[in-house]
């Protein structure tokens, strides 16, 4: 019972906190991927895999008061901060195991920007295509975000690395 | 004339309650309602247990799919022809992708999905890609076709206008579901002026916009959707149905696993136990194969499994209180072990359920994985987003609503079986506001 919830608790509280809605979607998809098991479905939105239940949970989890979601002003746009409360501990501390075998992980990603894991998850979205077609189709599905040749080579190597 | 372009001799038509004829004149469109995969939808429910509620909601997905379809070539043959803001080359594959948009789906696919930790996604495109009847027409039109139209229901063809007809917030297949659901549940809400919409629907740089005349149909259309969700697709009584059949599946699973020597040997269901299934595997699925083991297994020797079998095809549904997660998960561990102790297993006899709507959201500057917003083109040729101009639209938007439920069999609180127990259990559960 609940504990999908309890596993996003675990992995906020893991990575000591996320900045963006953006990143957050895409650690989780990245992780998941790579074999860890959330459950939350993924589809390809406009703009990138992307899961309408996650985004749920969240909201469902900060009403709870088990996690804080910050406003941060950025003048251009608003960034949204999450944190995981004292009450969202003693929750995860009651009702989850530990979610991520290798904790580390959760602190590569969040060393990642927002731009870096968007490139990761999409072309991991993609990744039954053979190399070649999966690049195609990133630039198909992300052309404005005009990714360079060294930061899909950095992608492939981060994929690598997580999945070690 | 190659078969992309080739009509049948005479138009083909589906008389249908919503739209009061399906249009059928593409080869290949009426090749595809006859594959075996398309006839195979015929056998899924389109509200998968919403039917125990709402004795009229038996139509099926392929109804639903047909319906979708019908709306789309309104809109291509109708409305966008001729405009030059429209690519007359993609009518096909966006006519073939409203036809096999749920292909995918499996026997109460919510349900399924969950405990087998499959995607009706995945099937989609392996349907659309893999070894079938489907696959073999669609490869007639062009050898890269099939992966087109995988790609507009995935969401990742390169033309976002043609991915919007399918999937946005004001789509054919919303406009469709919407109206055939209202129309079987026989429930008032649901209804919009679908026309009207249709008639102001231009495409528009790389989306489907709406004329801002159009703003009030709209504004009706997102209500008919808020009502629907809240008074059909989350009816309490249809997710307690739906929690047994998902406490069924897990249950069979379980017991597979475990060594049990079923008297009904759950053969369709093996490949699926241990995750060694293939598409062929799937597609021998449908909701009469399911309902057929069910009824059988009412007279298995597991208590458990032959009790949640009679629930669900007897209609004896668990009974809910609200609960609120937030102050009550503590409880629930409480309940879980009370429920132990007076011998009724809390793993299939107590469980949460909870379920949200946005019911439309707009786009917020730096956080583009939002949905795409629907935009209203205005008579100077700008765009403006809904909720800005609809005070209506404004007042729901972005403002999701949930509803936790705790489901449990009722009557096994009292049959005068460890009393005691069973009465800390209701003390409890009235507290949570029973």
């Amino acid at each position: 019972m609940l504990q999908e919830h309890a596993k996003i608790v675990d992995f906020i509280s893991t990575a000591e906190g996320v900045t963006g809605r953006k990143k957050l979607q895409k650690m989780i998809y990245i992780l998941k991927k790579i074999g860890v098991p959330f459950q939350e479905k993924y589809e390809f939105h406009i703009y990138g895999p992307y899961s309408e239940e996650l985004t749920a949970r969240i909201e469902e989890l900060c009403d709870m008061g088990f996690i804080l979601e910050q406003k941060e002003d950025k003048s251009s746009y608003v960034q949204y901060r999450y944190t995981v409360t004292d009450e969202g501990l003693e929750f995860r501390n009651a009702l989850g195991k530990p979610v991520l075998e290798n904790s580390e992980h959760a602190i590569q990603l969040n060393g990642k920007s927002a731009r870096f894991l968007e490139l990761t998850a999409t072309l991991l979205f993609f990744d039954d295509l053979e190399q070649v077609e999966q690049i195609a189709k990133l630039h198909s599905v992300k052309g404005k975000l005009n990714f360079t040749e060294e930061e899909i080579g950095e992608a492939f190597a981060f994929i690598e690395e997580l999945k070690q | 004339m190659d078969y992309a372009n080739q009509k049948l001799a005479e138009e083909k038509v589906f008389k249908d309650p919503v739209h009061r004829y399906i249009h059928v004149r593409d080869q290949v469109i009426w090749d595809l309602i006859n594959a075996r995969e398309f006839q195979r939808m015929r056998r899924i429910k389109q509200l998968g247990t919403s039917y125990l509620v709402f004795h009229g909601a038996e139509h099926s997905r392929f109804s639903h799919s047909l319906g979708v379809y019908e709306i789309v070539r309104r809109i291509l043959d109708d409305i966008f022809h001729g405009r030059p803001e429209w690519d007359e080359s993609e009518r096909l594959v966006v006519l073939c992708a409203a036809l096999l948009h749920d292909l995918g789906h499996g026997p109460f696919s919510h349900s399924f999905e969950k405990v087998f930790n499959v995607d009706h996604e995945d099937f989609t495109r392996e349907i659309l890609q893999g070894d079938t009847e489907v696959n073999s027409i669609l490869k007639k039109v062009a050898p890269d076709f099939p992966k087109k139209v995988a790609e507009v229901i995935g969401k990742t063809y390169a033309n976002k206008q043609v991915v919007s007809l399918i999937s946005s917030q004001i789509d054919a297949d919303r406009m469709d579901y919407l109206q055939r659901d209202a129309y079987y549940t026989g429930v008032s809400y649901g209804h919009f002026d679908m026309e009207r919409i249709l008639r102001v629907m231009r495409p528009f740089e790389d989306q489907v916009v709406i004329k801002s005349s159009g703003m009030h149909a709209v504004e009706d259309y997102i209500m008919s959707r808020y009502q629907m969700y809240w008074q059909v697709y989350f009816h309490p009584v249809a997710r307690s149905a739906e929690v047994i059949l998902r406490k069924i599946l897990q249950r069979a699973k379980y017991l597979s696993g475990h060594g049990y020597k079923f008297e009904q040997p759950p053969t369709h269901f093996l490949a699926f136990f241990d995750q060694s299934f293939t598409l062929k595997d799937y597609l021998a699925l449908d909701e009469g194969v399911l309902m057929t083991y069910f009824q059988l297994w009412i007279t298995e020797r597991d208590p458990i499994l032959s009790d949640l079998c009679d629930r669900f095809v007897n209609r004896r549904l668990f009974q809910y209180v609200d609960f609120d997660p937030g102050k009550d998960y503590k409880k629930l561990g409480e309940l879980a072990q009370l429920f132990q102790k007076a011998g009724i297993d809390p793993e299939y006899y107590l469980i949460d359920d909870s379920t949200s709507d946005l019911p439309y959201d707009f786009y917020r500057p730096g956080e583009e994985e939002e949905r795409l917003p629907i935009h209203l083109l205005m008579p100077t040729g700008d765009i403006k987003e809904l909720s800005r101009l609809s005070q209506i639209v404004d007042g729901i938007s972005g403002k999701r609503r949930t509803d936790y439920k705790l489901y449990f069999p009722a009557e096994l609180l009292i049959d005068g079986k460890k009393k005691e127990i069973k009465q800390q259990i209701i003390e409890l559960l009235r507290e949570g506001g029973v």
